[in-house]
């Protein structure tokens, strides 16, 4: 049994958020990734994190297709954690102004409980997000998004451009697989018998082939494209628009409600950073 | 009668070459014909067909001398938008032309291009796509429909435009033969019905004649160098001079003796008169015969009650079995997706099985990985491109050999040789890139050669290979079959490749073989062909129009015999 599922490229399935136009969906990327990244309410972020974790089940997107992503990310993470506590290690405790030490580490390094804090919050932020960008680019039909972003002005040829790299990601992974199958059978070892060292290397050697026969292609597309007018006018329209349906609407006026309300919340006690649920109990009153 | 487009003494240099690619060419095409442009890769065609949609000069700069006019008008004046509402191209690889995720949308192209309203892109698409009849498919991805699908959807994307020429580049390329047949015919459909100008570019004349044309264009080294009706240019000896391929009735005609005139009407095998000529046929029938080749009785690769499917729903393959003789040269046969491809990477390991076995030299290959089974089995992918990873050609060829560890000085000696053996000796210490495409798929064999398996499997060898490559490729494998005696299963759905150069063909269908028999059988079954999407040869018709009792043999024998006078050198001096 092959595993056809390819990673993080738009499939098409029936699902309340698969049928919610384009536009809709880009709405809500949008304000969702501007509370995520303003907001460190530790309630908001984890209020946040339960709504994309049903989102995510409503638009049944399978564990294969976002996996090996998410792994990176994860391991992203954990380095962006770590260095964060290397390079600025009382970050915590300039925010919340007090230093409220758990443990010596070495060196100058202190744990303290701020910090650990800040770092949680963090992680939380990573965890509101991902899953925002998962459903997103699984859930859009590329050509709809393109004509989408068309809609709030950007430039056609931006976001046909868009559209077609988003549409040729399964493409790749294809190709990438054929070169693969064949650098391994003559010889060069790819899977998880190698050291992760050499399957880097071995992996950048696909690379080459990989982006001359995505030259060929990007040649064939572009001549196709022309002989069939693309670029003749300023404007031009879209086969796939979707008209906003009441469930679009109702989602848009939903999505800047929520990102203006987690805002103010956010701001309400004078910081993003300080919030009065967790605070408390490990800080002296402001 | 109007002439649409209208070349005088036109003459065009590539800004990157140094010498023109066609020279002085003088055309004349008027509304409503139907014309066959062939000639061999790198002769001009695909250039002369980049004048006509207006890729030049307006995508590929160059130098033009000479005139173009495209209905009356200079092209240069036009631009390529006014000429393409004029011309619509179907590009030969209709993959690479599809810009949308949906048919629907991707035929709606050039209408969103041209900011029409949503409501009636709609009426049109629905219009357009039922004339070339997928108006069932139109929300699927046009990268799941078959090869036949494919080129309907290319069709109808430029139809929509309601343009009056339409311009095919190689709609047989990826084509298997009978979808392709149908392809000719559902051209012809169109013309009548829509009243359209038709200029097809192909090489695989035999193919591209199944309906009628009005001139063929004969292009070599960049010059028009016959333009005339189809029966003038069979009679002559320019397709043979040129690196065409003859329909192969025609060449066991010739074979025969028989003078061929225009009265007899060669155009089609089925409306040919033969009365002059089949007493001469069955002569020369008399005169040929075939002796047996010795192949080993002892079984090399067997592949026992093997299923596969990518989803677990639907099987891809089902209860195959197969057996391969040791020193066999053999073909392995199906329309597009019947799961030849699939079979050979079961074969190779890229995929397991869900059931059953494959035994390489009586032992069962299961737990070898990727790697251990390349050293045995070699595997040369179709598009050349997805093999080369170093940019020398010693290097690449080496790649296999490095990975082994063997030592630096055998490496040498083993490459050296293969390279000798490829023809690629002279050019060792040359980049990749500047090779010909033909010539990179000679660097592929050669890099699995050089590990010496016992098998080597190719995927579709001589796709997108004009006749003279497609013997130069064949020829090497045949030769290389009867020096080294090494085991070689082909993967095609080219006819002329299975009856011309294996020992037996298997036929797949629906992932379960349908046939197993020497090809020259499976050529002249109706009801196999019919089945396995393959074409009967020309041969056969030829043979039953000169009353023949057995035409199967004739066709082998024949095909034997040209086998010979091909290793003669009688046919290309």
């Amino acid at each position: 049994m092959a595993d056809h599922s390819r990673l993080l490229s738009y499939e098409k399935k029936d699902s309340p958020i698969h049928r919610l136009s384009g536009f809709t969906k880009l709405v809500f990327f949008l304000s969702w990734s501007v509370t995520s990244m303003l907001t460190y309410d530790t309630i908001v972020l984890i209020i946040m994190i339960v709504l994309s974790t049903v989102m995510y089940a409503v638009s049944r997107t399978k564990w294969s297709q976002v996996a090996t992503v998410f792994k990176f990310i994860l391991l992203f993470l954990s380095i962006n954690i770590l260095a964060i506590f290397f390079f600025s290690p009382y970050q915590g405790c300039d925010i919340y102004g007090q230093k409220t030490v758990i443990c010596h580490l070495f060196g100058s390094y202190y744990l303290t409980v701020e910090q650990l804090f800040y770092e949680f919050n963090i992680i939380l932020k990573y965890f509101t997000f991902v899953p925002a960008v998962f459903i997103f680019l699984v859930t859009t039909d590329p050509s709809e998004l393109a004509a989408s972003l068309n809609r709030i002005g950007v430039s056609y040829n931006i976001c046909y451009s868009l559209a077609l790299a988003l549409r040729y990601i399964p493409d790749v992974q294809d190709n990438f697989r054929n070169i693969k199958n064949s650098g391994q059978a003559r010889g060069i070892e790819m899977s998880k018998k190698a050291s992760l060292i050499n399957r880097i290397k071995e992996t950048t050697g696909i690379i080459f082939p990989l982006v001359f026969s995505s030259m060929d292609r990007i040649e064939t597309i572009s001549n196709a494209m022309e002989l069939r007018g693309f670029g003749k006018h300023k404007k031009r329209t879209w086969y796939s628009e979707r008209k906003l349906l009441k469930e679009d609407i109702l989602m848009i006026c939903a999505s800047l409600l929520f990102c203006v309300c987690a805002i103010i919340y956010t701001y309400h006690d004078g910081s993003r950073f300080y919030n009065d649920v967790f605070a408390p109990y490990f800080m002296a009153p402001r | 009668m109007e002439s649409l487009i209208e070349f005088s003494d036109f003459t065009f240099k590539y800004r990157s070459q140094t010498e023109p690619t066609l020279y002085d060419i003088n055309l004349k095409i008027n509304r409503g014909e139907k014309i066959l442009i062939i000639g061999p890769s790198g002769s001009g065609k695909s250039t002369l067909a980049h004048c006509i949609n207006g890729l030049v000069p307006f995508s590929y700069s160059g130098e033009t001398k000479g005139d173009l006019k495209i209905k009356g008008k200079d092209h240069k004046k036009l631009g390529i938008f006014d000429i393409s509402k004029v011309v619509g191209t179907v590009l030969q690889d209709s993959d690479g032309q599809f810009v949308a995720l949906t048919v629907a949308e991707d035929i709606a192209f050039a209408l969103e291009n041209d900011i029409v309203v949503q409501s009636e892109m709609r009426e049109r698409v629905k219009k357009v796509a039922g004339q070339v009849e997928i108006e069932d498919f139109l929300s699927q991805s046009p990268t799941e429909l078959s090869g036949g699908q494919k080129q309907r959807v290319s069709m109808a994307g430029v139809m929509i435009d309601d343009v009056e020429v339409l311009l095919f580049d190689e709609p047989l390329a990826n084509l298997d033969p009978s979808t392709g047949k149908r392809a000719i015919a559902l051209i012809d459909d169109l013309k009548k019905q829509e009243d359209k100008t038709v200029i097809i570019i192909e090489h695989r004349l035999e193919d591209a004649l199944y309906k009628d044309v009005d001139r063929i264009i004969l292009i070599s080294e960049g010059r028009i160098v016959s333009d005339t009706a189809p029966a003038e240019l069979l009679c002559s000896d320019m397709l043979i001079r040129n690196g065409i391929r003859e329909p192969l009735y025609i060449t066991a005609l010739k074979h025969a003796g028989c003078v061929i005139t225009e009265e007899d009407h060669p155009e089609h095998i089925e409306t040919m008169d033969l009365s002059d000529h089949a007493h001469k046929v069955r002569d020369f029938y008399k005169t040929i015969g075939r002796k047996n080749d010795n192949i080993s009785t002892e079984t090399i690769l067997e592949v026992k009650d093997l299923s596969f499917s990518y989803d677990n729903e639907k099987p891809v393959l089902k209860d195959i079995n197969i057996a391969v003789r040791k020193g066999e040269m053999i073909a392995i046969v199906g329309k597009n997706g019947a799961g030849k491809s699939t079979l050979a990477s079961l074969i190779c390991g890229f995929n397991s099985p869900d059931k059953g076995s494959i035994l390489l030299n009586g032992s069962d290959i299961s737990p070898l990985s990727i790697k251990e089974r390349g050293e045995k089995i070699g595997l040369v992918m179709q598009n050349p491109n997805h093999m080369m990873s170093k940019p020398m050609i010693f290097d690449e060829t080496a790649l296999g050999l490095r990975t082994r560890g063997v030592s630096e000085e055998e490496i040498k000696e083993r490459v050296n040789k293969t390279l000798k053996i490829c023809g690629l000796y002279p050019f060792r210490n040359w980049p990749v890139s500047a090779l010909s495409y033909g010539q990179k798929k000679r660097v592929t064999i050669a890099s699995i050669l050089v590990m010496d398996p016992e098998i080597i499997i190719l995927d579709e060898p001589t796709a997108g290979q004009d006749y003279r490559h497609y013997t130069e490729i064949m020829e090497f494998l045949k030769g290389l079959h009867e020096e080294s005696g090494i085991t070689i299963i082909m993967i095609t759905h080219d006819m002329h490749l299975m009856l011309e150069y294996t020992d037996r063909a298997i036929v797949l269908a629906d992932g379960r073989v349908l046939m197993d028999a020497a090809p020259s059988r499976v050529l002249t079954d109706e009801e196999i062909a019919e089945r396995a999407y393959l074409k009967k040869t020309s041969l056969y018709d030829l043979a039953l129009k000169c009353d023949m009792k057995d035409p199967s043999d004739f066709v082998e024998k024949f095909i034997y015999f040209e086998r010979s006078e091909r290793a003669r050198g009688d046919l290309y001096g």
